[in-house]
This record gives C-alpha cells, structure tokens and sequence, in this order.
C-alpha cells in the first residue's frame, strides 16, 4: 500500500466574530494559501477535494454547496462532504487515495458558528427520538460528563485548571488563537461555576474560522519537492449515541482507535487533542496512553480557539507542520465528533 | 391482560433555531444597492463572468470578484416554468410564469416573476424589461422589482444568452 503524505496546511484567524463574511469568504484565502504552500496554482492541481461542515451552524439546507463557490471548481472537478469535522474529510480522502482512486487532495473545512446559539444548535446532533427534542445542550452534556470524571476519581477538579492554564500558555505562541494569557491554577478555580463543574475556561470559545490542507501519496510529494510528515497511522471509532449505556469518564473508542492507529509503536514527542471541554483533554491524554514526556496542545487547542467542523483537522495540521519544520520526529493528533467524545479518531504522523 | 395499545408510529418534536443571518461582505454591497434601485453584479478579475447576485467569488476560477458592475434592467428569458400549483400565504396566484433570466452584461442568472403577458406567449430568448415598484417601498431585496415585462425587442439567440461578448 502506497503511503501517504501532508504536505501543507493553512488555517484562518479564529475570531469570536468573523463580522460580515459569508462561509465562502472565509474559505477563499485557507484554499488559496494551502494549495500556494503546495506550490500548486488552482484546485486542478489535486485530483480530489473534500470538505467538513455542518449545515446546523449555517441553518440553511445544503449550505456545504455553497461552500464549492470557494474552490473555482471549472473544469468540473472530483469532490465529495462529509457532515463532520474535516479530520474525517481527510479520512475520505486518505481512503481515496489509498485505494489508487486520486494521488493528492485538498481538503477543508469551514464554520461560522456565531450567527446561532452553538450548545442549542448542537444539541440537534443528538439522536432525534430521544434526546434531540429534550434540547441537551452540548455544555450541560459536558458538565455531565465531567462530574462523572471527579466523582469516579479519574480527575479532579484541580487537573482541570492545569489544562487550562497549559491551553492559555500554549496559545501566547500561536497568533491564531482567540483566547490566551497566563493565568494560575488558584485564580482559574476561585472564578465561579458556570454549568457545575465546569467553569466558563473549561468550556471552548465560540469560533469563525476556516482551514485548509494538501495531501498525496509520497512519491507525489518527492516529485512535487515537498518537505512532509507521513500519516503512519489513523483510525477511528464511535460509541453509542446512548450516554446512559457508556462510561462516561472514560473513553473506550480513544483506546482502540489508538492501539489500530499504531499509538504505541514508538515514542510521541508532541500530541494535539481535540478536547473542547478541559477535563475531555485529561480523558483523550489517559486513553491514547501518553506520558508527561510527551507535549500536548502546543498550540494551545480547542479551549484556546475552537473552530467546529475543523478543530479536528487543525489538530493534525498542526503536529503535521511541527514536523516538517523538524520539531518532532513523531506527533499524535485526534479528532473528535458528537457529544461527550462520542466518536474519535487518532492519526499518527512521523518524519520522513 | 391489560387491553391492547395502539403502536406508536410518529411523534411530533418541533425544533426552533434563532441565527443571525449575514449576507456576506459582497452580497452586502449587492443589497446595498439594490436598496438604491440598482441592480449591481460583480466582475470576475481573471474570466470576466458577472455575477449577480454576486456571492463574493467567481464559482469558476475561485477568486474574489471585487469589481462592481451596473447592470441596465432589460434581461433575457434564459429558462422558464409556469407555475400551476399555489404556494400557501404566496400572494401571486397561479398560475404564473417564473424565469432565469439573463441581466445584460451578466453571466449569471437569477429567478424573477414575468407578468403583463399571456403566459403562452412566454419563451426562451424574450426580451424582458424590470418593472420596479415605488421608491419608497424599497428594501434590501429582489422584491423591490415587482415583475419583468417583455420588451419590443427581436429575441435573442439561445447561444448568446449569458455568452461573453469577446470570447
Ligand atoms: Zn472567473
């Protein structure tokens, strides 16, 4: 099987408010700038695109249509969507490319969450029987979910604060990020609680933004003269969208998507994880077996900037560019989807 | 036993979502100045296509189209339905005749009303002209044409409708 390489990514600002832009304005510039790092001229210079969104955040039926405008997608051109976070765009399109369908693809993903009320919107993920008409927001879901981290002893209240304090720190070093700053594990848990346990920094900030990402097969990258960090590893696993039938506190598809991903096959010098909730960070870390000598959330994460729909996508991105600048010769980033750390997936990236 | 239960087959959970809708920076400028009764499109830097109503990019080359563009208000008839069937709280009654139409120097069609006409005579080519309702009822939308009427003009050639002029 042919392996395949990232060669570059590009990500927005993440604003509270992107203001007037439309998606498609917001997409425009990351396509243009990861294709320009690729060296390529237009999207005709890949064989395959494939986006990440959610029409939710929009509020409008096939919004994600839309969103080609951005591409310039004449002669026609090969692309597909998936309704998730573009972590799972690369999926389809490493798929793709594994099968001997295409050698590279574009990928990218978009979300203007500001326009609605995000916990509110999201909760229209949930299954649509059950909990969907109850109106779960995905903070309460959150909530819920770390009290039955503290209560089982798998985390403590403190440990939360630590991955905020390490989040805000982190993100002094990224100018993309939206919220950063440097601030102690004390003063972080004197603020009051918002939805108890969590406190308003254990939840991620509302996010505009877009990012956009080339991959191909490694001989594609040598021929093209590209540096590249190589997706040794990725898998992905989803549990029940019943939360009364999983445990909650920890995460069992994080572990076997980890182990199939080849996780613990070497040593992990830098991990990025797509816990939008601080106490998630903790859980995802435990799971996908990581030590203190490994560096997490470098570039400050979800709680630091939490663009939806391609949160996940940046977190692979980001280890992605690490290594090629030659920071790290062996990164982990995960990505997440649904309610709770419902359904993950775990990609490893090594140095060439 | 207790007496037997109906099946449930269906519930009823309607959902509500507030947004603040956007148009977008170049949309913006199009509703603008539609609230002035212009009708504007936007230019293509590298193919030349005008759209309208502009959406920010050329859907072709995936470029910004920054270049405003006013438009006269004849049209051509690109496509056409006539619509039989009444849309509830839609005032216009059926049935009536909705079109693409073809702004000149536009290379993008937009869907409009075509009225003063016997829906028969209604065809692909017909020149049309837009009919704007008073000043004072303008708003930042479409509606502030009322309808397209045709025009005393020889119909266009399907094959230059929409066509760039030079190419
Ligand atoms: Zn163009």
């Amino acid at each position: 099987m042919r392996d395949i390489a990232i060669v570059s990514f590009a990500q927005s600002p993440i604003l509270r408010d992107a203001g007037a832009q439309n998606e498609v304005e917001l997409i425009m510039p990351v396509v243009s700038a990861a294709l320009n790092a690729a060296g390529l001229e237009d999207v005709q210079g890949v064989d395959f695109t494939c986006s990440g969104s959610c029409d939710y955040l929009q509020g409008a039926s096939f919004a994600f249509v839309a969103g080609v405008d951005a591409l310039g997608a004449v002669p026609p051109i090969k692309e597909s969507h998936v309704e998730m976070d573009a972590a799972w765009a690369l999926y389809e399109s490493y798929l793709k490319i594994k099968a001997g369908q295409a050698d590279s693809a574009l990928i990218y993903g978009f979300a203007k969450s500001s326009p609605g009320d995000l916990p509110f919107v999201l909760s229209q993920q949930l299954d649509p029987y059950y909990y969907a008409p109850l109106w779960a927001d995905s903070v309460s879901l959150a909530a819920m979910q770390a009290r039955a981290g503290i209560d089982s002893g798998e985390f403590t209240a403190e440990q939360m604060a630590e991955v905020v304090q390490a989040s805000r720190s982190n993100a002094k070093n990224n100018e993309n990020t939206q919220l950063k700053g440097d601030y102690s594990v004390e003063q972080l848990l004197a603020e009051p609680e918002y939805i108890a346990p969590l406190r308003k920094h254990d939840c991620p900030p509302v996010s505009d933004g877009a990012s956009a990402m080339v991959i191909c097969t490694v001989e594609k990258a040598k021929e093209w003269g590209l540096p590249y960090a190589v997706i040794s590893g990725i898998e992905h696993r989803i549990e029940s969208h019943n939360f009364g039938a999983r445990d909650l506190a920890v995460s069992e598809s994080v572990v076997l998507a980890a182990e199939k991903a080849g996780v613990s096959q070497g040593p992990i010098d830098i991990a990025e994880i797509h816990a939008p909730f601080s106490h998630q960070e903790l859980i995802v870390k435990k799971a996908l077996g990581l030590d203190d000598t490994t560096k997490v959330n470098l570039s400050g994460g979800p709680l630091a900037g939490n663009l939806m729909m391609c949160a996940g996508l940046d977190r692979i991105g980001e280890v992605a560019m690490r290594i090629i600048k030659g920071e790290a010769k062996r990164g982990v980033a995960h990505a997440t989807s649904g309610p709770c750390l419902q359904h993950n997936m775990v990609t490893v990236l090594e140095a060439s | 036993m207790s007496e037997e239960k109906e099946m449930i087959t269906g519930m009823e959970a309607p959902m509500y979502l507030t947004y603040n809708f956007t148009a977008g920076g170049a949309t913006t400028r199009f509703l603008a100045e539609l609230r002035n009764g212009k009708l504007v499109g936007q230019e293509c830097p590298k193919c030349q296509h005008v759209y309208i109503p502009p959406r920010g990019s050329c859907a072709a080359c995936g470029v910004p189209t920054v270049r405003e563009v006013e438009l006269t208000n004849k049209a051509t008839v690109q496509s056409f339905t006539i619509v039989y069937i009444p849309i509830p709280n839609n005032p216009i009654k059926p049935p009536y005749v909705i079109a693409n139409l073809m702004a000149d120097g536009a290379h993008q069609s937009f869907l409009h009303l075509i009225s003063d006409v016997d829906n028969a005579d209604v065809r692909i080519g017909m020149r049309v002209e837009a009919i704007w309702k008073a000043e004072e009822e303008w708003t930042h939308a479409m509606e502030n044409i009322q309808y397209f009427r045709p025009l005393d003009e020889p119909d266009m050639p399907i094959d230059e409708i929409g066509r760039l002029k030079n190419a």
